[in-house]
């Protein structure tokens, strides 16, 4: 029986696939398979929880719109159940298909992540950054996972008299931690001196929990900024005390794209990978937007950006070529063949040497049916 | 080691002085030489001179941990970077320009040839202006002679070239200078270096900025 996680034959991410599922089956998450479509309407009327908007859409045979699903989180909590005390509690691994923001054209991602539906509290906020951190270190030792809370911007733009577009532009910068223009946006729009530096120590202040949340007290939050960092600090006192908290770091910079989360956010991040390979936070008000009145976190790990992890593979694409011509006996050919692939590992037979296939020993039949090496190894 | 890319040209070689001047000084980057990577082992830089246009391509797919690019470049392509710092360099602005003797006729849609195509945009769908957008790769101000477009979305230094061309700037879109960036999983794994990088190039530009 092959064993999927240690065997050689799989790609690093298709053997993380399954120490993923290990991982998550280990904490009582269940998996949830669903289909490649979905009815258009649904992902219009909840468009604002798509990271982009566009969607393939297409007709059934019955005429019916539907779409190839962009997103998981929408068709999992449909689901979640409304019972006190309780979390329904959901692992997949789907391909969702999106429009790349470099390219501009659509793209299969290949996901794998968790949702924890239901009445969440402080212990499931845990559970969930700590499994996506035991998810980053499945995949290297270098990681960052960074944490953020959308309740302090939000909390602190609440205080902001000016229009939602000055707004999202201050969320623009604060996610690109552009602090001479965020100063300048401020000035223009007569933002006062308090709220600016306010956020410009937002973009400034970042690195380990406790060193952060030791500066955040000096910054003076207060209402619903100061409910998020009360929050922050409930559950970073939490992991700090975990294996891994050395990775964990605190940035506030986690706010662009990520309209549909309200509370706790976190993107990890791979060593020598450019882009983060997994995102997820806390996104009640789409639970509020369905009229059920539960909260919800959950993250997804982008397998597709792992691929430069993989390496080159081998040197050789087989262990050995055989060669053989159209006199030889095809029953000779398949018992040699057998004995190479005993002697030497995997074995290709070809009349002629292909002209980019590497392999390692050449070999020829014998007049007897056996093989014999050609020139050194 | 931090990679550095560098905008080939004047403003490149004025962001490196920059660099030197805040310790980070490589000095084979001065020798008369085709080669296109520098390295200083004992400061921790190595730097690279791509074309400007390129610099937030290669620091956001991560090639480069940090970079110099100009405002109108990020603002065209919009990379997902941090934008850490303005060096006040470079500096000069997007501007609407044409003909001297240009009157807008709102009831028309405004035909505009431009390089930055999404500046362009942006801007006139702020304004709530119908526009054809021309987009041309070079001498763009040839395009209102000949009637190609009526108006240029171009940058503007010193605006002697749209003077010896009978233009003039309309309208100042944004000021333009160079901007230091980093790639945001770089950022992470070096914060300290290119922290500390950062810091010293906005003193310098705090010092400068009082001199002159």
């Amino acid at each position: 029986m092959i064993d999927p996680i240690n065997n050689d034959l799989m790609k690093f991410e298709e053997s993380l696939i399954f120490r993923l599922r290990s991982l998550y089956k280990g904490y009582g998450y269940l998996p949830y398979k669903m289909s490649k479509f979905e009815e258009y309407d649904f992902y219009l009327n909840n468009k604002d929880f798509l990271t982009s908007t566009n969607v393939i859409a297409f007709n059934d045979t019955d005429g019916r719109l539907l779409a190839m699903k962009p997103d998981v989180t929408l068709s999992i909590i449909k689901n979640a159940s409304e019972e006190q005390g309780c979390t329904t509690k959901y692992y997949y691994n789907e391909n969702v298909y999106r429009v790349s923001p470099r390219t501009k054209s659509y793209r299969e991602i290949m996901q794998t992540g968790l949702e924890c539906v239901g009445d969440v509290g402080v212990y499931n906020m845990c559970e969930v950054l700590s499994l996506a951190a035991k998810s980053l270190g499945m995949i290297s030792e270098d990681y960052v996972l960074d944490i953020s809370h959308m309740g302090i911007l939000a909390g602190v733009l609440a205080e902001v008299e000016a229009d939602d577009a000055v707004k999202s532009s201050i969320v623009e910068l604060v996610a690109s931690k552009n602090v001479h223009d965020l100063e300048k946006l401020c000035e223009a729009n007569g933002i006062s001196n308090d709220v600016c530096n306010k956020i410009a120590a937002l973009i400034s202040i970042h690195g380990s929990m406790t060193s952060v949340l030791a500066r955040l007290d000096k910054v003076g939050f207060a209402g619903e900024a100061a409910n998020a960092v009360a929050e922050l600090k409930e559950i970073c006192g939490v992991l700090c005390a975990e294996d891994g908290a050395d990775n964990i770091r605190l940035d506030f910079s986690l706010a662009n794209d990520m309209s549909y989360y309200n509370g706790i956010v976190f993107k990890g991040f791979i060593k020598d990978l450019p882009d983060s390979v997994l995102s997820g936070g806390r996104y009640d008000r789409l639970l509020h937007k369905m009229g059920k009145s539960l909260g919800a976190i959950g993250f997804a790990v982008y397998l597709d950006v792992l691929e430069p992890l993989t390496g080159d593979g081998k040197e050789y694409d087989v262990d050995a070529l055989l060669l053989y011509c159209d006199e030889d006996d095809c029953g000779k050919v398949i018992k040699a063949v057998e004995a190479a692939r005993e002697a030497y590992g995997t074995v290709v037979a070809e009349k002629a040497i292909p002209q980019k296939l590497r392999y390692r020993v050449l070999l020829k039949m014998d007049k007897n049916g056996g093989v014999a090496p050609v020139g050194k190894e | 080691m931090i990679n550095v890319a560098l905008p080939k040209g004047r403003l490149g070689e004025k962001v490196y002085e920059m660099f030197e001047a805040s310790g980070y000084e490589c000095p084979s980057i001065k020798e008369n030489s085709r080669k296109l990577i520098f390295e200083n082992e004992e400061k921790g830089v190595r730097y690279f001179w791509v074309k400007p246009s390129d610099v937030a391509i290669y620091v956001e797919r991560g090639a480069a941990d940090i970079g110099v690019a100009g405002k109108d470049i990020l603002l065209e392509y919009e990379p997902d970077v941090f934008e850490l710092l303005d060096l006040d360099i470079g500096k000069c602005r997007m501007a609407v320009a044409a003909k001297n003797d240009f009157r807008d006729n709102p009831n028309k849609t405004l035909r505009v040839a431009t390089k930055f195509v999404n500046i362009a945009k942006t801007y006139y769908a702020s304004k709530g202006r119908d526009i054809d957008v021309i987009e041309l790769n070079g001498s763009i101000e040839i395009a209102p002679i000949l009637g190609l477009s009526d108006v240029i979305v171009d940058i503007v230094e010193t605006g002697t070239t749209l003077k010896e061309n009978d233009l003039s700037p309309f309208e100042t879109i944004v000021p333009i200078s160079a901007r230091l960036i980093a790639n945001k999983s770089a950022f992470r794994f070096k914060s300290q270096a290119i922290e500390d990088i950062a810091e010293k190039l906005a003193k310098l530009t705090e010092d400068r900025k009082e001199t002159k």
